[in-house]
C-alpha cells in the first residue's frame, strides 16, 4: 500500500479512481474473510444455545430413546472412542509403513513406485460416501461381516490412510539427509538407519498429523450411513456388534421431527465439536512441544 | 580392524567384507513396508471392484441408454424408472451454488493472505481457516437446515424447509478454505521479483495482485476449483440433512432435489435385499459419481504438478 | 630432490608456504610403503556423464593422503568411492577396481554395510545425531552389535578424538550444544568407536574457524599413527601441513560435448608435489597461477 501512496504523492495524484478501486477491493477482501468466521462464529452460538440445555448426566451415559427426555449418547460417544481406538492402532502402523517405503526404499524412477504416489493422492479426494459402498459392498454383506464396529474401523481406516501417509511423508523427508549419510558412513544396515535415526526424529511430526487426520475421521458420517446400525443402538458397541457413532447419532436425531431432538442433535454437536477441539489443541501443543527445526 | 575384541591391536584376522545373512532380515523389512503400501492399492481395487461388478448386472438389466437419457428417478416405485438425470442435475444445482460462493470468496481471501496480510495476521487467519475447514459436515448440515432455511424465510425469500440454495450457500462457505489454501499455495509460488517489478513501475496493490499474481498462479487456482467442484459433488450430510427431496430436475434453488450422493446414504440407510434390483442402484450411481470425481480429480493434480514444476 | 640442485629455476614458491616446513616433512620418518588400497583405472559416472576418469594410484598404510585439485575435479566423488559411498546416488555408476586388502571393494560378494565397518568417513559439514553426545558415539558400536563395555569405547573414542575432557562431564548433553569444531571432533570419536582402519575426510575443517582447523590437523597427526587417512582439501596450506602424500586432481574440458570431467594429474610425496612438480598443470596450481 505504501508503495503506490509514496508514488502517488511524488508524482501527483493518480488517476481519481484508482484510490477508490483500491479500497473497494480491500473491503471486498475483508468482506470474504470474514464469511467463513461470521458462519462459524454463529454456529457455534447457536449450537451452544440450543443445545447446552441438554448436556446432563444422562446424556453421556444413557442410549437414545424415543422419549427426548430419556435420549442420552452413551453408547455413540463410546463407540466414536473406539473407532478413535481402532484406528490409532490400523491406519497410523499402515500410514507410515506406506510413507517409510515411499520415502526410504522406493526407488523413484520405476513407473510403478510412480503409479503409487498417484494412487494415494486419488485416493484422498475420493468422496467419503465411496468408501461406504466399498464397505457395503465387501465387508457387510461380502464377506458376512455385517454392520459392524471392526468393519466400521476398517473402512475409516482406508478413508484416512491418505492423511495419515501424506502427513508422515513430510516429516521423515524433514529429516536432513546429513542424518543418514552419517548413519551409513558408520556401517548402519538401511532399516537400522530407518529404524534408529530417521523415524525417531520423524516422530514428532508424525504423531501431529496422525491426531490431526483421525480428528477429520471423527467427524466422518457418509461411510458409517451405509456400514453402521440401521436402527437405533441401544447397547454399547463391542467389536463384532452393531455400532452407532456421534455423527451418526446427531444425524439420526436431526431426522426425527420433533423439535426436541434437533436441541438434542445440538448437545451432540457440541461435544463432537469439543472432542475436535481437544484433539487439534493436542496436535498443536505437540507439535510446538516437540518438533524439531532443521 | 573392526573386531568385536576391544583390546586394540589384536592379530588381524582374513578381511571378509560379504553380507553374513544380514540380507535376508532387510529383505523382509522391505517387503513388510511394500505391503503396507500395497494397502493403497487394495483400496484402489476394491473400490474399483465393488463398484464394477454390480453396476455390470445392472447395466445387464436396465440399458445404459435409458440409465442416461431418461429424466425419471424412481427406482423403488411400481412400475420402476431409471433415469439418472435428476440425480445428475440435482447435484450440479446443488454445486453450482457452492461453487458461486467458494470459488470466488476462496479466492478473495487467497488473494488477502497472500498478498495484503500482515504476517501476524495470517499466523492467525491460517490455523482459523483450518479450524472452519475441519468441521464436520454434519455440523454445517444442522446450520443449514436450523438456522439458515429460517433465516432465508424470515428475510424474505420463499424455500421450502428442505432446499438447495441453503445447502448449496453453506457448502460453498464450507468449501472456502479448499479454494484458498491451494490458491494461496500457488500465489506464494510467485517470485517476489515479478511483484517488484510491477511494484516498481508504479502499479498499485490492486493491479499487482490482479494483473500479475493471479494470472502467474493461475494453473493453481484453477486446480483449487476443480478440486472445490469435485468434493461438493461428493458431498452427501449437507445436502442428506438440508436439502433431502424427491428427485426432481428443478433449477429453482427454492426446491429440494436428491443428489447422488444422497439417494446412495438414503438408500443403504435402508435394509436394502443384497442382489435386488434397488442394491443394484447404489452402485450403479456410485459408479457415475466415482467416474465423475475421479476424472476431475486427475485434472486437478495434473494442474497442481504444473505449478509446481513452472516455480520449484 | 638432486634434479632440484641441478634446475636452471629457483624452485617455485608458494605463498604463504614455509620451506622450513615442507624440510621437516620430508625428513619425518614416514612408515615403509606398504599398499592398503590399490586403484586401477576408476571412473564414475553420473547418469551415462563421466565426473571422474582413469584414476590409478596406491594408498599407503598409516599415510595421510590428500587430494587436492580446483573445485568440480571430482575430488570429492572419489573419495566417496573408498566406502561406497556413492551407492546411495542412483544415478551414479563406478567402473574400476579398487583393491581393499586384496579384495575388490565393488567386487560381486561385497557388501557395501561391511565396507563401511571398516572404512569411516567424516564430512565437510559436521552432522551429529539428534541425540546425546553419549549415544552420538555410542550409535556405532551398538548398530553392530558391541553391547558390552560400551562406556568405555565411548571413552576411548572420546579420548582419541581429543575430546574427552570437555564433554566428559555431559555426555548426556544434546550433540547440538557443542561448537562446530567439537561437533566435527565428536563425528571423528563416533567413526572412531567402530575401530576402522581407515579415515576418510572430506574437507574436515572447511567449515570451521582457524582455531578448529589446527586441533583438527594436530588431531590428524595423531591418528595415522594408529589409522590410515585420506583427506579431501582446497585448501594447499593444509595439505602441506598434515599429508604425507598428495594427489592433484584437474579438469578435462571437452568442448565439443560440453563435458568437465576429473582426472588425476599428478600423485607424489607432498614435498615433491608443491615444490617440485613434474606437471606443468601442478605447478600452476600449487604456485596460484589458475584455480
Amino acid at each position: 500500500m505504501s508503495v503506490a501512496r509514496a508514488h502517488e504523492g511524488a508524482l501527483g495524484h493518480g488517476p481519481r479512481g484508482a484510490k477508490v478501486r483500491g479500497t473497494l477491493f480491500y473491503i471486498l477482501l475483508l468482506v470474504s474473510v470474514s464469511v467463513g468466521f461470521i458462519l462459524l462464529f454463529t454456529l457455534v452460538i447457536d449450537v451452544v444455545q440450543k443445545g447446552v440445555g441438554y448436556l446432563d448426566p444422562i446424556f453421556f451415559t444413557e442410549p437414545t430413546s424415543t422419549d427426548p427426555d430419556k435420549a442420552g449418547a452413551g453408547p455413540a460417544i463410546r463407540g466414536t472412542i473406539y473407532l478413535m481406538v481402532l484406528l490409532l492402532v490400523m491406519a497410523v502402523p499402515i500410514g507410515v509403513g506406506t510413507a517409510l517405503y515411499l520415502e526410504e526404499y522406493a526407488n523413484r524412477g520405476r513407473w510403478y513406485n510412480r503409479l503409487l504416489e498417484v494412487n494415494i493422492q486419488n485416493l484422498a479426494a475420493v468422496p467419503s460416501i465411496v468408501y461406504g459402498i466399498l464397505g457395503l459392498a465387501f465387508l457387510v454383506r461380502g464377506i458376512g461381516l455385517g454392520r459392524v464396529l471392526l468393519a466400521g474401523a476398517l473402512i475409516l481406516t482406508l478413508l484416512v490412510l491418505p492423511t495419515v501417509i501424506v502427513a508422515s511423508r513430510e516429516a521423515i523427508r524433514a529429516v536432513p539427509d546429513s542424518i543418514r549419510q552419517g548413519a551409513y558412513a558408520l556401517g548402519a544396515t538401511q532399516w537400522q538407519v530407518v529404524r534408529r535415526q530417521v523415524l525417531p526424529a520423524a516422530i514428532p511430526g508424525i504423531a501431529t498429523g496422525s491426531i490431526l487426520a483421525l480428528a477429520r475421521a471423527i467427524g466422518e458420517t457418509a461411510p458409517l450411513l451405509l456400514v453402521g446400525a440401521l436402527t437405533y443402538v441401544a447397547v454399547n458397541p463391542t467389536l463384532l456388534g452393531s455400532f452407532t457413532a456421534l455423527p451418526v447419532q446427531i444425524y439420526q436425531w436431526i431426522a426425527r421431527p420433533q423439535d426436541e431432538f434437533r436441541l438434542l442433535a445440538a448437545a451432540g454437536i457440541i461435544v463432537l465439536l469439543a472432542i475436535l477441539l481437544t484433539m487439534n489443541a493436542f496436535a498443536i501443543w505437540l507439535r510446538n512441544r516437540y518438533q524439531r527445526r532443521w | 580392524m573392526a573386531t568385536q575384541d576391544i583390546s586394540v591391536g589384536a592379530q588381524p584376522e582374513p578381511i571378509r567384507l560379504r553380507a553374513e545373512g544380514r540380507r535376508w532380515s532387510e529383505a523382509v523389512v522391505k517387503t513388510v513396508l511394500a505391503l503396507c503400501a500395497l494397502v493403497s492399492v487394495a483400496t484402489t481395487v476394491g473400490i474399483i471392484l465393488a463398484l464394477v461388478e454390480p453396476s455390470i448386472e445392472f447395466f445387464q438389466e436396465v440399458s445404459i441408454v435409458d440409465f442416461f437419457s431418461g429424466d425419471r428417478w424412481a427406482p423403488l416405485f411400481e412400475p420402476a424408472s431409471f433415469g439418472v438425470q435428476p440425480l445428475l442435475v440435482g447435484t450440479l444445482v446443488v454445486t453450482f451454488w457452492a461453487c458461486l460462493v467458494a470459488l470466488p470468496l476462496g479466492l478473495c481471501v487467497a488473494i488477502y493472505l497472500s498478498e495484503y496480510a500482515r504476517p501476524r495476521v495470517r499466523r492467525i487467519l491460517k490455523p482459523a481457516l483450518e479450524v472452519l475447514a475441519g468441521i464436520p459436515t454434519v455440523v454445517f448440515g444442522f446450520f443449514a437446515l436450523t438456522f439458515f432455511t429460517p433465516l432465508l424465510q424470515d428475510i424474505g425469500v420463499d424455500v421450502g424447509t428442505f432446499n438447495v440454495l441453503s445447502a448449496g450457500l453453506v457448502m460453498g462457505v464450507m468449501l472456502i478454505p479448499t479454494v484458498a489454501s491451494i490458491s494461496e499455495d500457488a500465489m506464494s509460488a510467485v517470485p517476489q521479483e515479478l511483484r517488484d517489478g510491477a511494484y516498481g513501475l508504479g502499479a498499485s496493490r490492486l493491479q499487482v495482485s490482479t494483473r500479475i499474481v493471479v494470472p502467474a498462479a493461475v494453473s493453481g487456482i484453477i486446480a483449487s476449483y476443480v478440486l472445490a467442484f469435485s468434493r461438493a459433488v461428493g458431498e452427501t450430510m449437507i445436502v442428506l440433512i438440508a436439502c433431502a427431496g424427491i428427485a426432481q430436475i428443478t433449477l429453482d434453488p427454492r426446491d429440494s432435489v436428491q443428489t447422488m450422493t444422497v439417494f446412495i446414504g438414503a438408500t443403504g440407510l435402508g435394509d436394502v435385499p443384497t442382489g435386488s434390483i434397488e442394491y443394484k442402484t447404489i452402485f450403479a450411481v456410485g459408479l457415475t459419481l466415482f467416474v465423475i470425481t475421479f476424472a476431475m480429480n486427475m485434472v486437478s493434480i495434473r494442474l497442481v504438478r504444473k505449478f509446481r514444476e513452472i516455480y520449484e | 630432490m638432486s634434479e632440484m640442485e641441478s634446475a636452471p629455476a629457483a624452485p617455485a614458491k608458494i605463498p604463504g608456504m614455509d620451506e622450513k616446513l615442507l624440510e621437516a616433512r620430508g625428513q619425518d620418518a614416514a612408515p615403509p610403503r606398504e599398499v592398503l588400497f590399490d586403484v586401477d583405472d576408476l571412473t564414475v559416472d553420473y547418469s551415462g556423464v563421466p565426473a571422474l576418469k582413469d584414476v590409478s594410484l596406491e594408498i599407503y598404510k598409516n599415510y595421510v593422503t590428500a587430494f587436492i585439485g580446483p573445485s568440480g575435479c571430482g575430488k570429492s566423488t572419489f573419495i566417496r568411492c573408498f566406502n561406497r559411498m556413492n551407492d546411495l546416488i542412483p544415478t551414479a555408476s563406478v567402473n574400476g577396481t579398487i583393491l581393499y586388502h586384496g579384495i575388490d571393494l565393488y567386487g560381486p560378494e561385497v557388501d557395501s554395510v561391511e565396507v563401511r565397518k571398516r572404512i569411516g568417513m567424516v564430512f565437510q559439514k559436521p552432522n551429529p545425531f539428534p541425540k546425546s553426545i553419549y549415544d552420538n558415539v555410542a550409535f556405532g558400536p551398538r548398530v553392530l552389535g558391541w553391547k558390552k563395555e560400551l562406556d568405555e569405547r565411548v571413552e576411548r573414542a572420546l579420548r582419541h578424538a581429543a575430546l574427552w575432557d570437555e564433554v566428559k562431564n555431559r555426555l548426556k548433553a544434546s550433540a547440538y550444544s557443542l561448537s562446530g569444531g567439537q561437533q566435527q571432533r565428536l563425528c571423528i570419536a563416533r567413526c572412531l568407536a567402530v575401530e576402522p582402519d581407515v579415515l576418510l575426510m572430506d574437507e574436515p575443517a572447511s567449515a570451521l574457524d582457524p582455531i578448529s582447523t589446527t586441533a583438527i590437523e594436530d588431531l590428524m597427526h595423531d591418528l595415522k599413527r594408529e589409522y590410515t587417512i585420506v583427506i579431501v582439501t582446497h585448501n594447499m596450506q593444509q595439505a602441506a601441513r598434515v599429508a604425507d602424500m598428495t594427489a592433484f586432481f584437474s579438469v578435462e574440458v571437452d568442448e565439443e560435448q560440453d563435458r568437465r570431467t576429473g582426472i588425476l594429474v599428478e600423485y607424489d610425496d607432498t614435498p615433491t608435489i608443491f615444490t617440485n612438480p613434474s606437471d606443468k598443470r601442478t605447478e600452476d596450481y600449487v604456485t596460484g597461477r589458475f584455480g
